[in-house]
């Protein structure tokens, strides 16, 4: 058996029969609700609270309840655990509501009363993006040089993408209890050591009185990357103050209004050009944060460090600014800034493509790049890369060339190339992951996988599982894998950035290589494995050169539209992808991706429109936010490429956020052909084609 | 509060409960059926789909009112009849289940069709499946299971 081939997930048939348990279906002993009290106001002071009469079972927790620190560890710690004496967005939550019954909770809350002073707000990132004041971080990186480079002409694009909700079907999620001096959180997450430094940090409690347990998480999709820290910082303080077990469960509109979100962006962008050919280009990426840092400065670095995609320029200047506003904070959503800045660079390519009357594939094989090339942060591609054979893949399996030349009338065809670099930027995996994981065969001869990553849909139990089983030629059913519990998994770090298949399950194939002489022996023993930075990853952080990954997965993907030409309502009929993620090591869990990624992708390119009007997300709902359903989704069809990968196991390479980033680009591209228009915006809606049209007729 | 008596999973019971209660939460809260799950509580993403008195319903707009009498099965109902086994070895041979949280509203909605049509199209498929959301699958398997369901079922 190949490690490709597809078997079943070891998670599936408890899901299906709905005997999986997630946080809300969990029974805690005497078990309290809790609510949150948002403010009402973008920015303000509160100026006075005015709780009802006291009322017995209800209890309020609020900042003054806050053991030590009154702030949630992530990057900055800029964001309070409960707004004390200001807020600066909209939903912000002041104080959790506390009682045994839910009922009671939103009568007291009823009667609650907040008075703000109000202070001036910014809902426009443009307003403020020249202000220092307003701009948490600004960076550039230059390659070449643009000043002195030789140019006869230059093309110019600005394009914008707005806000996208992750939406997982599970909302938000977390219990608290205190045991013997032991404050535990359980919930739906997707880095239980995030939750964990967090809560040491936020209650002084060390590391022996902190644990946190993953449990079942209904998908998360970077949306329970850091925002969960925020939960358990809440609930744990609450379950000191009131020594009892404390849930705390947002409901739809809640989830969808205040939890994070893919940060609206503007990016402009230049290329210069000599005798039609790019000779460099420059860019400004900004992105609205909302009002506290949180992960935006690792999203925007990504955002950056992806923004050339599949080519190689020789002279690049990308520049990078987090504007502080008081909307919604945004932060993790697959992708992490790469959807903004390919969206914008693959428009631009095909822009740039039309303008010069060459074929959109063929304009952007001259610029692709290859092994030994130098990367746009001057590092080195270091691996074997295909974008050719890619691009041959995709005319010869998408009939590309029959499609160009009868194309029916309102429809229409795009392509996009996109790179996504696996793991953390830079050498962020050895300075700051340091990933450890423990491999243990017990007495039982059941080999047990303890890391920190967690299963969230994604099929990490059935992809680490497998790794392991396949190098010690064991069942797959003899491989345990529990949700993890900080007591007893070591920090392999955060689940996200596509690093678990090819970082963390690097480190369980030699786990598990080092097993093998002892398998047959009945000792129990344990094997760690700490990760090591390959000798080709250098990185400076300060100037932003070097590898800005490891290695890079790619893909290409096109897209087939029909827009009907009266009320301009636009259907995906088709998505063609090729992938190169070195070696999957599941088929069906790759096409799982694939599809998941596509509709994904599809739904920020066409449907998903969330829009804020002054500090206030206006779709709070599934109703008035649109994700695809069954009935929208195109034909998919997916092949890949094998490219092993020599520090990957098996030879892969990252797959869940590439899966996603290419679409809404190449479907944006393929109704600009459709309607013969150039597009600046996603979602590209009716709405929008509308207007484009318009604006031409005057 | 009134007693409130019903066929639950093919047995009779009965509970002191308020009329307005919704069906979702007495399942979940008061018979520990967790397989019913909440995604949005407002009828819009079939998560918590059951079957009264065979009509497939979401479950977060019932009232306890309506429940009176009536017969409701779910997820944990289903799982003991036969075809159950038929759609949750299609579910997992097609790879239809990631996160698993729509899964048993998926099954549920899988089931309604089984029980309405005998050969249905593709369209009508997707069709029977649009009040169900996914947001991890991309729905591509999940066709793919419903489809084997109706192959293998023709076998019986
Ligand atoms: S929870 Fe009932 S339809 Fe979403
Ligand atoms: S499998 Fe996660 S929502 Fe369907």
């Amino acid at each position: 058996m190949r490690i490709t081939d597809k078997v079943a997930r070891v998670d599936t048939r408890d899901k299906i029969s709905g005997k999986t348990r997630y946080i809300e279906d969990i029974a805690f002993e005497n078990l309290h609700y809790a609510r949150t009290l948002r403010s009402t106001v973008a920015k303000g002071r509160i100026t006075g609270i005015r709780y009802p009469e006291p009322v017995d079972g209800i209890f309020i927790i609020d900042a003054d309840d806050v053991p030590v620190h009154n702030d949630v560890a992530m990057i900055e710690h800029d964001m309070p655990v409960f707004a004390k004496d200001e807020v600066n967005y909209i939903g912000e939550p002041i104080a959790l509501i506390v009682s045994k019954d839910k009922n009671q909770i939103i009568d007291f809350m009823r009667g609650i009363e907040v008075t703000y002073e109000g202070l001036p707000a910014v809902f426009d990132m443009n307003d403020v993006k020249e202000d220092a004041n307003h701009v948490f971080e600004d960076h550039t990186f230059v390659k070449g040089s643009i000043e002195t480079m030789d140019y006869d002409e230059v093309f110019e694009g600005t394009y914008r993408t707005g806000y996208q909700e992750q939406l997982y079907m599970e909302k938000q999620g977390v219990v608290a209890c205190v045991e013997e001096g032991v404050v535990t959180v359980y919930g739906s997450m997707q880095c239980p050591y995030y939750v964990k430094n967090a809560l040491m940090h936020c209650t002084g409690y060390d590391e022996n009185h902190v644990r946190v347990v993953q449990v079942a998480t209904g998908g998360a999709f970077g949306g329970k990357e850091e925002y969960p820290s925020l939960l358990a910082c809440q609930v744990a303080v609450a379950a000191l103050k009131i020594r009892e077990s404390i849930r705390l469960i947002f409901d739809r509109r809640e989830d969808v209004t205040y939890t994070t979100k893919r940060h609206p962006s503007e990016v402009q962008i230049k290329t210069y050009l000599k005798d039609r050919k790019i000779v460099g280009m420059s860019c400004l990426i900004d992105l609205d944060a909302g009002p506290y840092l949180g992960l935006s400065d690792v999203v925007l670095q990504r955002a950056m460090f992806t923004l050339t995609g599949c080519y190689a320029f020789e002279n690049v200047r990308v520049r990078g600014r987090i504007v502080r506003t008081n909307n919604i904070f945004t932060g993790a959503f697959r992708g992490f800034g790469a959807p903004q800045t390919m969206f914008a660079l693959e428009q631009h390519m095909n822009q740039l493509a039309n303008k010069l009357e060459v074929d959109a594939i063929q304009f952007r094989r001259a610029y692709f790049v290859k092994k030994g090339m130098i990367t746009s942060t001057s590092g080195i591609f270091n691996e074997d890369i295909y974008l050719d054979l890619m691009a041959d893949r995709l005319e010869a399996f998408s009939g590309y060339q029959d499609l160009k030349e009868d194309k029916a009338p309102n429809t229409g065809i795009g392509v996009a190339f996109v790179p996504h670099g696996g793991g953390f930027t830079g050498s962020g995996e050895a300075e700051h992951i340091k990933a450890v994981v423990k491999l243990k065969k017990r007495q039982d001869g059941k080999v047990e996988i303890l890391v920190s990553n967690v299963e969230m849909g994604q099929g990490a139990k059935t992809a680490l599982s497998k790794i392991v089983a396949s190098v010690l030629d064991i069942g797959i059913k003899d491989v345990i894998y529990e949700d993890p519990d900080t007591f007893c998994v070591p920090d392999s770090g955060p689940t996200v950035a596509s690093r678990t298949t090819m970082v963390v399950g690097n480190l369980l194939y030699k786990a598990a290589e080092q097993l093998k002489a002892h398998m047959k022996t009945d000792e129990e023993i344990t094997i760690t494995e700490h990760f090591k930075q390959p000798d080709y990853v250098i990185w400076d952080q300060e100037t932003m050169t070097g590898n800005a990954y490891m290695a890079y997965s790619w893909s290409a993907v096109l897209a087939k539209v029909t827009v009907d030409p009266l009320t301009y309502e636009i259907t995906c009929t088709d998505i063609y992808g090729v992938y190169d993620v070195g070696i999957p090591i599941d088929e069906g869990l790759f096409l799982g991706q694939v599809h998941g990624g596509v509709v994904q992708g599809l739904g920020y390119g066409l449907m998903e429109q969330m829009v804020s009007k002054n500090g206030k997300v206006l779709q709070d709902s599934f109703e008035s936010y649109t994700v695809p359903t069954a009935s929208d989704i195109p034909e998919m069809q997916a092949i890949w490429i094998e490219n092993k990968y020599v520090d990957g196991p098996y030879g892969a390479k990252a797959v869940g956020e590439l899966t996603l980033v290419a679409v809404a680009p190449a479907v944006a591209s393929a109704v600009a052909d459709a309607i013969g228009k150039s597009l600046y915006q996603i979602p590209v809606t009716p709405e929008m084609l509308l207007e484009v049209t318009r604006n031409e007729k005057r | 509060m009134r007693n409130v008596e019903f066929i639950l999973n093919g047995k009779a019971v009965s509970l002191e409960t308020s009329l307005s209660r919704r069906l979702l939460d007495v399942l979940r809260e008061d018979f520990g059926l967790t397989g019913t799950k909440e995604g949005c509580g407002e009828g819009e993403c079939g998560a918590c789909v059951v079957f009264l008195d065979g009509e497939l319903v979401n479950s977060c707009l019932v009232p306890m009112n309506s429940v009176i009498g009536k017969e409701v099965q779910t997820i944990e109902g289903l799982a003991q009849t036969k075809r159950y086994r038929i759609i949750e070895d299609a579910f997992v041979m097609a790879g239809a289940v990631q996160c698993g949280f729509c899964t048993p509203g998926m099954v549920m909605a899988t089931e309604y069709l089984v029980r309405r049509y005998k050969h249905p199209t593709n369209e009508e498929i997707r069709e029977g499946l649009s009040g169900n959301i996914c947001r991890c699958t991309g729905y591509q398997t999940i066709l793919e299971a419903v489809k084997r369901v109706f192959e293998e079922v023709e076998d019986l």
